[in-house]
């Protein structure tokens, strides 16, 4: 009887832990997301540097407007301002929790508004070594999750995607405890292999309580190249609302 | 002149009575020069026609914004100059537009271009513009139309409505063009219904929304049909009529699949008409991990006019693949074939494009009439498969 019980709550505490894990790993991702949330609208110009394997660099420039939204995911507008050939062209996304996002796409020589597939995840953006599920706004609801360990003050916890069109088949996420803010996400190919590096820099806080990387390096593993993402003049409370975030208003971003 | 006076006394009207804090306004110049060089393969079927072209076009924009973009000011300019085609070359104001921008309303007044529709092949419910046809051979190519747009932004849905007081008459290819009838069209000559001719004033609205996968456009013209009427082929006597156009665009997006169908009624004492175009377009996004797509296009278009449809698309199937490298470059290729499904006709394209260093670009068109059946209207243009190699450049 006694080793039964011994059994039974080992067993018990087994199944705990592992479930502890996962309810851990999403309680970090539920607490990184409400640290940063209110901050209603906001905007930013960004610089996009990629490099080739031989070292070669090219240079983009992109604005972005966001509006935070909690029922549902947030709504977001990418203006290209180069190269000139592709200036004026814009993206308008609404961000779904659960499903896929809808989107937009403004072509400013046909003056013509597409609506896209938005299930082709894994692309490269513009080029660059981001997908476009990187640059979307990060969902909670999109992973499955699951603790690591605690390392050199940050939570390491595993995330899953949902979603079967994404690319990446895990990716490995540091939070800094101090403050929940990303410090580096690893990404794993659909083969599990180790794909990509982001590491954040030069983080600024906002209204204190929003913190911003101006920097993002890309890195993949496999091709050798990279992607920088330069922020610069961050805006937020801006006074945006759905309003801004239409039909009309993708074709007047397009100027 | 008169015309172009106005419009500089409007213009200076605007920049002197909109705010003046600097922080607020944006400006913008750029400008786009390409130069074109076209083949035709064979000798032309009528006379005077060349075989080799060269041309030069410039797009010169500007963008004014005032109080954040509650108003500004845009205009795009676009001229073409070529080698032998007096037609051809040609100047437009694509754009010179006055917008004002309050909370979910829009309005603006001034030349303007509006596309509507989703189908790739035909763009039947598209009719606020006319078509530049000396521009484009695929008609996506459009004149500025003078309007005022009021745009209006509800929970169920956009309204938009236009009042268009000023028609433009379609400039055909000339004497030494390619591309024409054997006898020289002229626009400008054709007659009009509207003994207001070009004055009479157009109206049009829409209602567009979306739900769930579905984008839906639902409008109304009523006014000068962009296309003349051809009543019969014998005497071609085209004439700008006042028609009534209902026209539907609706697309489903299912996950890499789009579903697109348009279709338009069209009624006019002379002549009643209906057509439609209804297809796909599946996308193979990121095939191999290479960053490549790989996009699958058919369409099934539908003109009741039959042999009387200047497009030649009366029982057709367009079928297309598109290719996006998704490179530095922006690498693209756009394969198209037309087959008429009564007649034997079949016409092939391929558009590609791809840029050099930050502000060049280089594209080939080429346009193959594989087979043309007499009986249709692209039996004029059957000897002028052509392809041509455009060098832009962009400040």
């Amino acid at each position: 009887m006694k080793n039964l019980i011994i059994a039974l709550s080992i067993a018990f505490s087994l199944s705990a832990l592992a479930q502890s894990a996962e309810q851990k790993g999403l309680d970090v991702a539920k607490k990184a997301d409400l640290v940063d949330q209110g901050f209603e609208s906001s905007s930013v110009k960004l610089t996009m540097v990629l490099t080739n394997k031989q070292g070669q660099e090219s240079t983009r420039y992109l604005e972005t407007k966001t509006l935070e939204l909690t029922e549902d995911g947030d709504k977001s507008l990418i203006v290209f301002n180069s190269p000139k050939d592709v200036e004026g062209t814009a993206t308008l996304t609404f961000t779904h929790k659960v499903g896929s996002d809808d989107q937009w796409l403004y072509l400013p020589a046909l003056k013509r508004v597409k609506r896209i597939s938005s299930s082709n995840k894994s692309g490269p953006f513009m080029g660059s070594e981001f997908a476009y599920e990187d640059l979307s706004s990060q969902e909670v609801e999109k992973y499955n999750y699951k603790y690591i360990e605690l390392k050199d003050g940050n939570h390491v916890v595993e995330r899953y995607p949902l979603d079967p069109k994404s690319g990446y088949t895990k990716q490995v996420v540091y939070w800094n405890t101090d403050n929940l803010r990303i410090e580096k996400t690893d990404f794993y190919d659909r083969k599990g292999a180790l794909l990509k590096t982001l590491v954040y820099q030069d983080y600024n806080l906002y209204l204190g309580k929003h913190w911003r990387a101006n920097t993002f390096l890309m890195e993949n593993h496999q091709t050798g190249k990279k992607t920088k993402l330069i922020f610069k003049d961050y805006d937020f409370k801006i006074g945006l609302s759905d309003n801004d975030f239409s039909q009309n208003s993708l074709v007047r971003a397009g100027r | 002149m008169k015309y172009l006076k106005y419009m500089l006394a409007a213009v200076a009207v605007i920049f002197a009575s909109h705010g003046h804090a600097q922080e607020d306004q944006y400006t913008d110049f750029k400008a786009e020069v390409n130069a074109d060089y076209r083949v035709f393969f064979n000798e032309g079927l009528y006379d005077e026609q060349r075989q080799h072209y060269l041309s030069i076009a410039f797009k010169p924009e500007f963008v004014q914004e005032w109080q954040k973009g509650r108003y500004s000011l845009k205009f795009t300019g676009f001229g073409r100059i070529d080698q032998y085609d007096k037609r051809r070359t040609h100047f437009d104001i694509r754009e010179l537009y006055w917008q004002m921008v309050a909370g979910n309303s829009e309005l603006s007044v001034g030349i303007k271009k509006i596309f509507w529709g989703v189908t790739e092949s035909a763009h039947l419910v598209d009719i606020i513009n006319q078509t530049d046809v000396v521009e484009s051979f695929d008609g996506e190519e459009k004149l500025g139309q003078p309007m005022v747009h009021y745009s209006h932004l509800t929970q169920i849905g956009t309204f938009d409505f236009f009042l268009m007081p000023y028609f433009r008459t379609q400039v055909f290819p000339g004497r030494k063009g390619r591309l024409r009838t054997p006898f020289i069209l002229d626009g400008g000559n054709f007659e009009f219904e509207s003994t207001a001719e070009e004055y009479r004033m157009d109206v049009a609205a829409r209602y567009s929304t979306y739900f769930g996968p579905f984008d839906l456009g639902i409008s109304h013209f009523f006014g000068t049909g962009r296309d003349p009427i051809i009543s019969d082929l014998e005497t071609f006597e085209p004439i700008y009529g006042v028609i009534h156009q209902t026209g539907i665009d609706l697309q489903a997006t299912t996950g890499p699949m789009l579903w697109k169908f348009e279709a338009i009624s069209r009624r006019n004492d002379l002549q009643d008409m209906m057509a439609a175009v209804a297809g796909f377009e599946y996308t193979f996004g990121n095939v191999g991990n290479s960053g490549i797509d790989i996009g699958v296009l058919g369409e099934y278009l539908y003109d009741d006019r039959g042999q009387l449809a200047i497009s030649s698309l009366q029982k057709d199937l367009f079928v297309g693949s598109r290719l996006a490298f998704n490179d530095i470059q922006d690498t693209q290729f756009l394969f198209g074939g037309i087959f008429d499904l009564e007649y034997d006709t079949k016409i092939f394209s391929v558009e590609s494009s791809r840029r050099f260093g930050q502000s060049w670009t280089v594209d080939v068109e080429a346009r193959i009439f594989g087979e043309v059946s007499e009986e249709e209207f692209v039996y004029l243009f059957r000897d002028d498969d052509f392809v041509q190699l455009s060098v832009s450049k962009f400040f």
